[in-house]
């Protein structure tokens, strides 16, 4: 069992999303930076569906009730056991009744704690990956208790690593269904232009500051994907993330690329991006 | 021979292809796209998901798709030979809905700028049956064709920001019941008691899929607190529909 001493910002337990689940209007949901989230559940030999916690921006404060092994990736949040810093990507022991705890944020913006076999809370349609009106618990409260595996206490993971994904402000992407109704001037903003990371981000988009020139019509509401660059009819462009609603009614303008989509969860507010659209 | 329709294709992923038909909402491309939606599930690809809307299909594959130009030929082959949609799985299913001014907030507004009185506008919606067309927006929303054109009502400006589960309610042109707390921005008319989502409908996520047809059955306030309170008893009327 693993006790929340603290809850921190925004704490979720995250596997791989309920893929195949979208025909029911079901969000994937998942980790947001699923390159990160992989690499621990890797480092520690777990399957990489097995589910971690992503943290956010400020960390939470957890005791392990039992010896276990755990893998911190992604943004780096200053990790700490026992008040010791520990280094991330790597295999780390902990001990019955170790605390772990985090301080400034470095770099990035979520984290990921893995654990030796996951973490076993709530599974519904397939996947523990929090979210509202479907788990019981949509984020991490103070004195809940995590149950984690303790079948085995024996980590024999060789994975070593030698470097891990940088964040990239220059966005791989795709043309998106409605990209050829943009006239040309909207075509070379979106290409040439720095935009910056409004302070309207969570799980399920984020929005962009620069607005657009728009006249573009709404569709007829039609299928939509974490990764979807809309355009809202004032010309503000939102990009969708892994919690978006199944479908959406504005035009679909890009398509972000998986590794552009982990590299977007790991932008804060006042963060630089720009598109580069692959031909 | 049946007509084929002008569809395009598009890969909207590197797992992903979606299908598009012309850009309106009616019976006629809905259920072509549920026919070639029916003709693709019973095929061999390796596919993870297919998921329909008024006019689309996106078709979502297990891994990346290696050539998309074989994928498009293929998918259109199974186009070109499917059958017309098997209407004996077709459902309708009975809704109860309390509609009056204590759940349906927006009645009196919707009265005053439509010129309908309450009663006329709570007739013209149990009056016609709808065609679930899709589920989206929320778990277990279902979009919904077919709402009498005297009720069309535009979405609030401003959206409210909750909106209670079991809220029955129109924005433009489509009606539909909000199967959780969500703020919108939909007229609200009435209110049904019933659960949209849930594992309880023989292991099926929903218990409607689209093609399937919707009838709201106009309940007391007493009534709708009755089945509320005894829900987990509570069977959704429905019966095959042929035709």
């Amino acid at each position: 069992m693993v006790k929340v001493l603290k809850p921190g910002m925004f704490s979720t337990v995250q596997d791989k999303g309920r893929e195949g689940f979208q025909s029911y209007g079901i969000p994937q949901s998942g980790s947001m930076d699923s390159f990160s989230s992989d690499l621990g559940n890797k480092i520690l030999g777990n399957a990489i569906n097995v589910a971690v916690l992503e943290i956010t921006m400020v960390g939470p404060v957890l005791e392990f009730e039992s010896p276990t092994f755990i893998c911190i990736t992604g943004a780096d949040l200053s990790a700490s056991v026992q008040n010791i810093n520990i280094p991330m990507n790597t295999v780390i022991a902990i001990k019955s009744n170790d605390i772990l705890s985090f301080g400034a944020l470095k770099s990035g913006l979520r984290a990921y704690i893995a654990v030796l076999g996951g973490f076993k809370t709530e599974k519904v349609y397939n996947s523990r990956s929090m979210y509202k009106n479907l788990t019981k618990a949509i984020k991490l409260s103070k004195n809940d208790t995590l149950e984690i595996s303790n079948e085995t206490l024996f980590c024999d993971s060789k994975l070593i690593v030698q470097s891990v994904q940088n964040i990239e402000n220059e966005l791989m992407v795709t043309k998106g269904p409605e990209y050829s109704m943009l006239n040309s001037n909207q075509k070379n903003f979106i290409i040439s232009h720095d935009f910056t990371v409004s302070n309207n981000y969570n799980r399920m988009a984020l929005q962009l500051t620069d607005l657009l020139e728009n006249n573009l019509d709404s569709i007829i509401t039609s299928a939509v994907l974490p990764g979807t660059v809309q355009l809202t009819p004032n010309g503000t462009l939102i990009i969708l993330m892994r919690d978006c609603q199944t479908t959406g009614g504005y035009p679909r303008v890009l398509q972000l690329e998986e590794r552009a989509i982990n590299s977007v969860a790991q932008l804060k507010k006042d963060s630089k991006l720009s598109f580069n659209l692959k031909t | 021979m049946n007509k084929k329709l002008a569809i395009n294709y598009f890969q909207f992923s590197s797992k992903s292809i979606l299908i598009n038909w012309d850009h309106s909402i009616s019976n006629h491309i809905l259920f072509d796209v549920l026919s070639f939606m029916q003709a693709i599930k019973l095929s061999d690809k390796p596919i993870l998901e297919v998921r329909n809307t008024y006019c689309s299909l996106l078709v979502t594959y297990n891994t990346t798709i290696d050539n998309i130009y074989n994928e498009i030929k293929s998918l259109n082959s199974i186009y070109l030979h499917k059958k017309k949609y098997n209407i004996s799985e077709k459902k309708i299913w009975k809704i109860p809905v309390c509609y009056n001014e204590y759940f349906g907030k927006d009645l009196l507004n919707i009265s005053k700028k439509t010129k309908l009185n309450v009663e006329e506008i709570i007739k013209l919606h149990y009056k016609n049956t709808y065609t679930v067309c899709f589920l989206g927006f929320l778990p277990g929303f279902l979009y919904l064709s077919n709402l009498n054109k005297e009720l069309y009502f535009p979405r609030k400006s401003v959206p409210d920001l909750n909106i209670i589960k079991g809220s029955v309610g129109i924005g433009g042109s489509q009606t539909g019941v909000y199967p959780s707390n969500s703020p919108g921005g939909w007229n609200i008319i009435g209110n049904s008691p019933i659960d949209f989502i849930g594992s309880d409908f023989n292991d099926k996520i929903s218990f409607a899929k689209p093609g399937d047809l919707i009838k709201f059955i106009p309940i007391s306030q007493d009534h709708h607190s009755y089945i509320l309170n005894n829900l987990e008893s509570y069977k959704i009327e429905s019966e095959v529909c042929n035709g």
